[in-house]
């Protein structure tokens, strides 16, 4: 093999080849950093009440809505109801608008929005299902995971 | 015994399916032409029995037979007749049988519609998609098997098809949608047959650019439906939610539309032969990772169908075998690709090339973030995340906008070498008069806005280009008019279609940056003030349905004191499934639909109210049509069937007469 100046048509051949890769460098950041900015993490009752979420951080949270616990105010659209593992870890979720049609008591549930304080979810958007047969997989996770945790205790 | 018929032909279809991979194969092996042709009539005997299996499970439903479990868990004695009908594919076992018949029916069409094909090259894309379907039919009958008895103790009532797709959209919807998915699996498997039989000239494309074109044509209509039926009956008042399964739908789109273009580009000029193979067969996959992602429930989705983890392994076998066959052949054979003529500068290719990137681009983009959480959680131990919408407006939008651009731009451009003064001659006229329109849009929509300013700018410039194009076309001729009206229906087919993206985009947005949304507590007798518009809310009323008990409630729409409309929204509680669906009520305007939807009831009377206004939100799918119609369009074409013509009388006379049509 001979080393030599390169010639032209390959100099330009591997300019291209490096301005192609510099450009797919960007684009992978650039894609990561909008993915990295855009995930919201889920988090069950149990992670909840082992004070495990960040607050002031849009996440998602999701579990059983507690019979008896949706309060509705008399004058607007807010209205406050309890999120449980049905095993024990409840929390508090406030919202403001039009829940979903299968929105129901005992039903699952899963929530996007932050949490304010301890223990109080904020949520933006309440998820809706095509079909009441069908659990969130989120949900069934939440609800082993409540499962699992109270059965470890004594 | 009419359902056991029913699964016996489904079985018999199988069998029949496997026959049609296999005879012709060993007619090819032995060079045996008898053998090779059965492929040909084993479609029409694989179609007929699938329509007979189909045809025994819409009787299945039409008599309300609740010993077949699938028909018990989908419906009802009260389901009007119409719905009983489309709740056949209302789940997932029957929602497949239909993907089954869809899949005989284009396994028909190509057997029949195939003139200018050797007998061998046919048998080799008839090989491919029998093979596709034998691997339909043993998912449909190993797993999902739609004829299921629950004997002895069957039900006496049905439990009722989810009320939502009590709809005349979902009677439309999956049927366009998988003849669009489904339909992939024709330019796939001509791709295949061409790798397989070692003949890569240009020819294929040709073959199956018809094919394609009629394909993405149905995927088109088919989410463009889509997204108006959750406009209208998932009562959010949205059109497009970046869900995994629209995404499903729409990555194969955005595939199969670089694909159209990438066929015409090799067609015509022998370019990007290997390339425009991938896009094949990744169209295809494409379809068959949405159907993994609809059906196995991996994914939390407002689509998803009940979770069947053993169903998605099936299925991602079934991908992984495709995808795998597909690229080992293709890394066997695609050294033989080459391209036979270089790029020209400023010619039609190089546009091509750059739809061709941004189309897979984006593509791949939403695939990440749809896959992404399945990524996360194999990493992290379990941890469930999800990626919002947000996401997908920030990768996808700045791939959507030089696309836009380049579209606009290359309108007039050639094949092979343009002059570039050429292209940029006029632009700079055409670019004034358009930012002018879109600035008088904007005006007209009462926001100068630049994002408004700026689409709408881009929308009129490539209309005016494909304006310019048909000028050019008829230029200095006589009787321009009717010289016009004479166009080949293939360019009629591009300026529709194209015309409809910026139809498209115009619509979407003006519904984006000019809704106004609201949801509030309404009292009888409350007013609401939305835009200039006032809704007053007179109160509710008890209706009764054919299967449903209803809350319909009555508001009036004034406009400077001018009474509108009465639009009545529902909230329906169905009886046998006591699951509560909201019924919006729209009133269409060209300036924008007002959108209404109940929400829950309140106390006293009161009721949650959603009050949206969306102007020019129809255009999503006025244009949505248009591009849809323009894939069908292409087909009319008559160059695409003189030349079937033309090939059989060259091969029976051996004497062209082209000169008449080309």
């Amino acid at each position: 093999m001979k080393f030599g100046p390169m010639k032209a048509h390959r100099r330009a051949r591997l300019l291209q080849i490096l301005f192609l890769l510099v450009l797919a460098g960007l684009a992978t950041t650039f894609l990561l950093q909008a993915l990295n900015s855009n995930i919201n993490l889920f988090y069950s009752p149990v992670q909840v009440t082992s004070g495990e979420v960040p607050l002031g951080q849009r996440i998602r949270v999701g579990g059983m809505v507690e019979a008896g616990s949706i309060i509705r105010a008399s004058d607007s659209l807010k209205v406050g109801f309890n999120v449980t593992d049905l095993a024990g870890s409840t929390f508090e979720v406030n919202y403001t608008g039009i829940l979903p049609d299968l929105f129901r008591e005992g039903q699952g549930v899963v929530a996007t929005g932050e949490f304010t304080r301890d223990g109080l979810f904020e949520a933006e958007e309440i998820l809706a299902k095509h079909d009441e047969k069908y659990m969130p997989p989120e949900v069934a996770m939440a609800l082993e995971a409540g499962d699992s945790a109270s059965s470890a205790l004594p | 015994m009419i359902v056991e018929l029913g699964h016996f032909c489904l079985v018999i279809a199988c069998v029949l399916a496997g026959l049609q991979m296999v005879l012709p194969s060993v007619g090819l092996f032995r060079g045996n032409l008898l053998l090779i042709n059965t492929g040909r009539s084993l479609a029409s005997g694989v179609f007929l029995f699938t329509v007979l299996s189909f045809c025994a499970l819409t009787y299945a439903f039409l008599t309300n037979d609740f010993s077949v479990a699938y028909v018990a868990r989908n419906s009802n004695t009260l389901l009007p007749w119409q719905y009983q009908f489309s709740a056949v594919w209302g789940a997932h076992e029957g929602s497949f049988l239909l993907w089954t018949l869809v899949m005989s029916t284009w396994t028909l069409l190509v057997a029949n519609f195939s003139k200018p094909l050797s007998d061998e090259f046919r048998a080799r894309v008839l090989i491919v998609m029998a093979g596709l379907s034998v691997g339909f039919y043993l998912f449909l009958l190993l797993t999902s098997n739609p004829f299921e008895r629950t004997l002895p103790f069957y039900p006496s009532e049905g439990a009722d098809l989810n009320p939502l797709l009590q709809d005349f959209g979902l009677i439309v919807h999956p049927p366009l949608l998988y003849m669009g998915y489904v339909g992939l699996a024709v330019p796939f498997a001509f791709a295949i047959a061409s790798l397989w039989s070692n003949q890569l000239d240009v020819s294929w494309a040709r073959w199956s650019r018809p094919w394609t074109n009629a394909a993405w044509a149905f995927l088109t209509l088919g989410i463009t439906l889509g997204s108006w039926w959750a406009y209208y009956e998932l009562g959010w008042g949205g059109w497009w939610f970046w869900d995994a399964v629209e995404n499903a739908s729409f990555m194969p789109w955005l595939i199969a539309t670089a694909l159209i273009h990438s066929l015409a580009a090799t067609e015509k000029r022998g370019v990007f032969k290997s390339w425009t193979v991938l896009l094949a067969v990744f169209g295809f996959s494409f379809s068959l990772l949405g159907a993994f992602l609809v059906r196995s429930g991996i994914l939390t989705s407002v689509h998803a169908f009940a979770v069947d983890a053993e169903r998605g392994q099936a299925i991602l076998w079934f991908i992984t075998i495709v995808i795998g066959g597909s690229l080992t052949l293709y890394s066997l054979r695609a050294w033989n690709l080459k391209s036979v003529v270089g790029f020209d500068k400023s010619g039609r290719e190089n546009f091509i090339l750059a739809n061709n990137l941004l189309l897979t681009i984006s593509a791949a983009v939403i695939l990440v973030g749809t896959l992404y959480p399945l990524a996360y959680e194999a990493l992290n131990d379990g941890a469930k995340i999800s990626v919002g919408p947000p996401y997908f407006n920030a990768v996808f939008v700045p791939l959507m906008l030089p696309l836009l651009v380049l579209m606009a731009f290359s309108q007039r451009s050639q094949w092979a070498a343009t002059d570039l003064r050429v292209l940029v001659y006029g632009q700079g006229r055409l670019l004034a008069g358009s930012t002018v329109l879109g600035v008088g849009v904007a005006l007209l929509l009462g926001a100068l806005d630049l994002w408004i300013c700026g689409i709408a700018t881009l929308a009129f410039w490539l209309t005016l280009n494909l304006g310019m194009e048909l000028r050019r076309r008829v230029k200095g001729r006589q009787a321009p008019w009717r010289r016009l009206l004479k166009q080949p229906l293939a360019v009629w087919s591009m300026v529709i279609g194209h015309f409809g993206i910026a139809v498209v985009a115009l619509g979407i947005v003006s519904a984006v940056m000019m809704s106004e949304e609201t949801d509030l507590r309404m009292a009888p007798g409350d007013t609401a003030t939305v835009g200039d518009l006032e809704v007053k809310f007179l109160g509710t009323e008890a209706v009764q349905g054919p299967n449903y008990l209803s809350d319909q409630g009555r508001l009036e729409v004034y406009r400077a004191g001018q009474l509108l409309a009465v639009l009545q929204p529902e909230k329906r509680r169905y009886l046998a499934s006591q699951s509560i669906m909201t019924e919006a009520d729209i009133l269409v305007r060209f300036a924008g639909d007002i959108y209404v939807a109940l929400g829950e009831p309140l106390s006293e009377g009161a009721w949650a109210v959603r009050i949206h206004i969306k102007p020019l939100v129809r255009l999503i799918w006025i244009g949505g049509v248009l591009i849809g119609l323009s894939g069908f369009l292409s087909l009319l074409d008559r160059r695409y069937r003189v030349r079937s013509v033309l090939r059989e009388k060259k091969i029976s006379e051996r004497q062209g007469s082209e000169t008449a049509y080309v």
